[in-house]
C-alpha cells in the first residue's frame, strides 16, 4: 500500500469552507432562512463551522442541526448494521432552505437518505447540498450546489477527512 | 463499535464491546420516539414475528411498537390462540413460520434455552424475549440504557438486585450485563430466593435489605414470580413485605442519588410502598420508554448483513 495522498490541508480545508459560504449567501438572498444539516461523522462538523462562518458574514444566528441517515440507507441488510447517531434538529425545517453539508460527494446514496431523513421533520422550502469534496462515480442522480474541491478518484480509492484528531492536523487525504 | 450477530439469545454470550453497541445505537432511536414523525424504514419489508408461548403485555407490545417504527410487518402468536393447543411442537410452529419467510422470531417461552434451540432449526433471526428463568436480554440492556443516561457510567457503581433472583431471569441478564461493565452487583432476599451460589459469578450475597441497600446507587425490585415457584419459598406475602419490601423509612437510610428500577409488573404494597413506585427517584416508566428504544436497536443491528462495516467509499 503506497502512502496517502494529502489532497487539502488545514489552511486549504478553511479556505474551502469560507468559499462555500460566500455562495451559499450569493445564492440565498435571505440569511433567516437558511439552515444547515450536517450529516454524520464529519459533515457535523463541517456544519458547525460553515455556521460560524455565515452567521459572521450574515450577522445573524445561522441555526446547524446533526441529521443521522443510517435509518434511511437502502443497503442497510446488505452489510453489517451502521453506527446510529442521534438525530438533533432544533429548529422546525418547514420553510426553510436547507443546506445538507457532507464530507464527501460519492455514489450519492448517502444524499438520498439524508432528503428522506429531513422529509422526517417538515418540509423544507429547498434543499440544497454543499460537499468539501467530490470525488465522481455517482449511482443516483445527484449534485452538489457547493464543492470544496473536485478529486477525480478511481473507485477502489478512499477518500479520508480528518477533522479534530487530537495531536494531528485537519487534511483530506488520498488512500489507494 | 462492533455488531456481528444474528440472533441476541442472551447476554452471557455478549462482549462488553458489543452491549455498548447496542446501548449507543440505542440513543439514536429514543430520539426517533420524541420526533413527530415517530417512524423510520430501516426494517422496510422484513417479517417479525412475536411468538410468545407465556404470557405476556409489556414486552410483547414494546416489541411490537418496536418493529412498527422501524417500519417492519409484525404478527402477533399467542400460545392460547395457537396450535400447540393442538399439539404442534416448537420445532414445527417455527418452521411454519419460516415458511411464511418471517426474518425475526421474538420467542418468549418458558422453558430455558427454547430461543437457542429455535436459532438452530430455523434461518431466521431469533431475539429472546424471555425464556424460563434463564436470561431476559433486552431488559437487561434496557435496564443499562437506562443507568447510564442517570449515571453516565455503569463501572464503579453499586447496585443491588432485591427480590426473587433465584427464579428471575431479569435477574440473570443484569448480573451478566452489569459486571461485565464494571458494576459492583450485591444481591438481596429471603435465602430461599437467593441461594450463595451467585456468589460464584462475582455478586455479593446478603440477606439483610439495610446492610444490601445502604451503599446502593441504583436498588432495582424484582417482583416475586409465584407463576414460577413450584413450592412456597417463604412463609407468606405480609412477611417478605416486612423483611424486604422497600418502604419510606428504608429508602430514608439510603444515599439521597440512590435511584429505583423495577421492570414491572410491580405489585404496590408488596415489594414496593406505592409512594415510591410513583416518587421522583423510581425510574419504572423511564425504564418502558426506554425499552422500546434499546429493542429498535437490537433489530436494527440483527438486520445488519454480513459485510464490512464501513459506509462504501469515504
Amino acid at each position: 500500500m503506497s502512502e496517502p495522498t494529502v489532497i487539502l490541508n488545514a489552511a486549504a480545508i478553511q479556505r474551502a469552507l469560507t468559499r462555500i459560504a460566500h455562495e451559499i449567501v450569493e445564492r440565498n438572498e435571505s440569511g433567516a432562512e437558511v439552515v444547515l444539516a450536517g450529516i454524520p461523522l464529519v459533515g457535523d462538523e463541517l456544519a458547525f463551522r460553515l455556521g460560524k462562518i455565515l452567521s459572521e458574514i450574515w450577522k445573524l444566528p445561522v441555526p446547524v442541526g446533526v441529521l443521522d441517515v443510517s435509518m434511511h440507507r437502502d443497503d442497510l441488510s446488505h452489510r453489517a448494521a451502521p453506527q446510529v447517531h442521534p438525530t438533533v434538529m432544533p429548529f422546525d425545517v418547514t420553510g426553510r432552505t436547507v443546506v445538507l453539508v457532507d464530507d464527501v460527494l460519492f455514489t450519492g446514496r448517502t444524499t438520498r437518505a439524508a432528503m428522506d431523513a429531513l422529509n422526517d421533520f417538515g418540509r423544507p422550502k429547498k434543499i440544497q447540498l454543499a460537499v468539501l469534496i467530490d470525488r465522481g462515480h455517482r449511482e443516483l442522480p445527484v449534485r452538489a450546489d457547493f464543492v470544496g474541491k473536485n478529486v477525480p478518484t478511481a473507485i477502489t480509492e478512499k477518500v479520508r477527512v480528518r477533522l479534530d484528531i487530537p495531536g494531528q492536523p485537519d487534511e483530506v487525504v488520498l488512500e489507494k | 463499535m462492533s455488531w456481528n450477530k444474528k440472533h441476541l439469545l442472551d447476554i452471557e454470550s455478549l462482549t462488553v464491546d458489543e452491549i455498548v453497541t447496542v446501548l449507543d445505537t440505542a440513543r439514536a432511536f429514543k430520539a426517533v420516539g420524541e420526533r413527530a414523525i415517530k417512524k423510520v424504514p430501516a426494517l422496510r419489508g422484513k417479517t417479525v414475528v412475536n411468538l410468545f408461548i407465556e404470557p405476556s403485555t409489556r414486552t410483547r407490545i414494546s416489541f411490537e411498537l418496536a418493529a412498527q417504527r422501524l417500519t417492519a410487518d409484525i404478527v402477533n402468536f399467542s400460545a392460547d390462540a395457537s396450535s400447540f393447543k393442538k399439539g404442534e411442537t416448537l420445532k414445527d410452529t417455527a418452521r411454519n413460520l419460516e415458511a411464511l419467510n418471517a426474518d425475526f422470531i421474538i420467542i418468549r417461552h418458558s422453558a430455558s434455552g427454547a430461543p437457542h434451540f429455535l436459532s438452530r432449526v430455523v434461518k431466521a433471526s431469533i431475539i429472546n424475549a424471555g425464556d424460563g428463568a434463564h436470561e431476559h436480554p433486552t431488559q437487561a440492556l434496557l435496564d443499562a440504557f437506562t443507568i447510564r443516561e442517570h449515571k453516565e457510567k455503569i463501572a464503579g457503581l453499586n447496585i443491588t438486585i432485591l427480590g426473587d433472583i433465584l427464579y428471575s431471569r431479569v435477574a440473570r441478564s443484569n448480573i451478566w450485563a452489569l459486571t461485565k461493565l464494571g458494576a459492583k452487583v450485591t444481591l438481596c432476599g429471603p435465602s430461599t430466593l437467593v441461594p450463595k451460589t451467585f456468589e460464584q459469578i462475582g455478586c455479593r450475597v446478603t440477606h439483610n435489605v439495610d446492610d444490601a441497600i445502604r451503599d446502593a446507587d441504583i436498588i432495582h425490585l424484582l417482583r416475586i414470580q409465584h407463576e414460577r415457584q413450584r413450592k412456597t419459598m417463604f412463609p407468606g406475602i405480609g412477611e417478605y413485605t416486612a423483611l424486604f419490601g422497600l418502604n419510606m423509612a428504608r429508602l430514608a437510610k439510603t444515599k439521597p442519588d440512590a435511584l429505583i428500577m423495577h421492570p414491572g409488573p410491580i405489585n404496590r404494597g408488596v415489594e414496593i410502598d406505592s409512594e415510591i413506585a410513583d416518587c421522583e427517584r423510581s425510574l419504572i416508566l423511564e425504564q418502558v420508554t426506554n425499552g422500546l428504544a434499546v429493542r429498535m436497536a437490537v433489530l436494527f443491528l440483527l438486520n445488519g448483513g454480513k459485510g464490512p462495516q464501513e459506509v462504501a467509499g469515504n
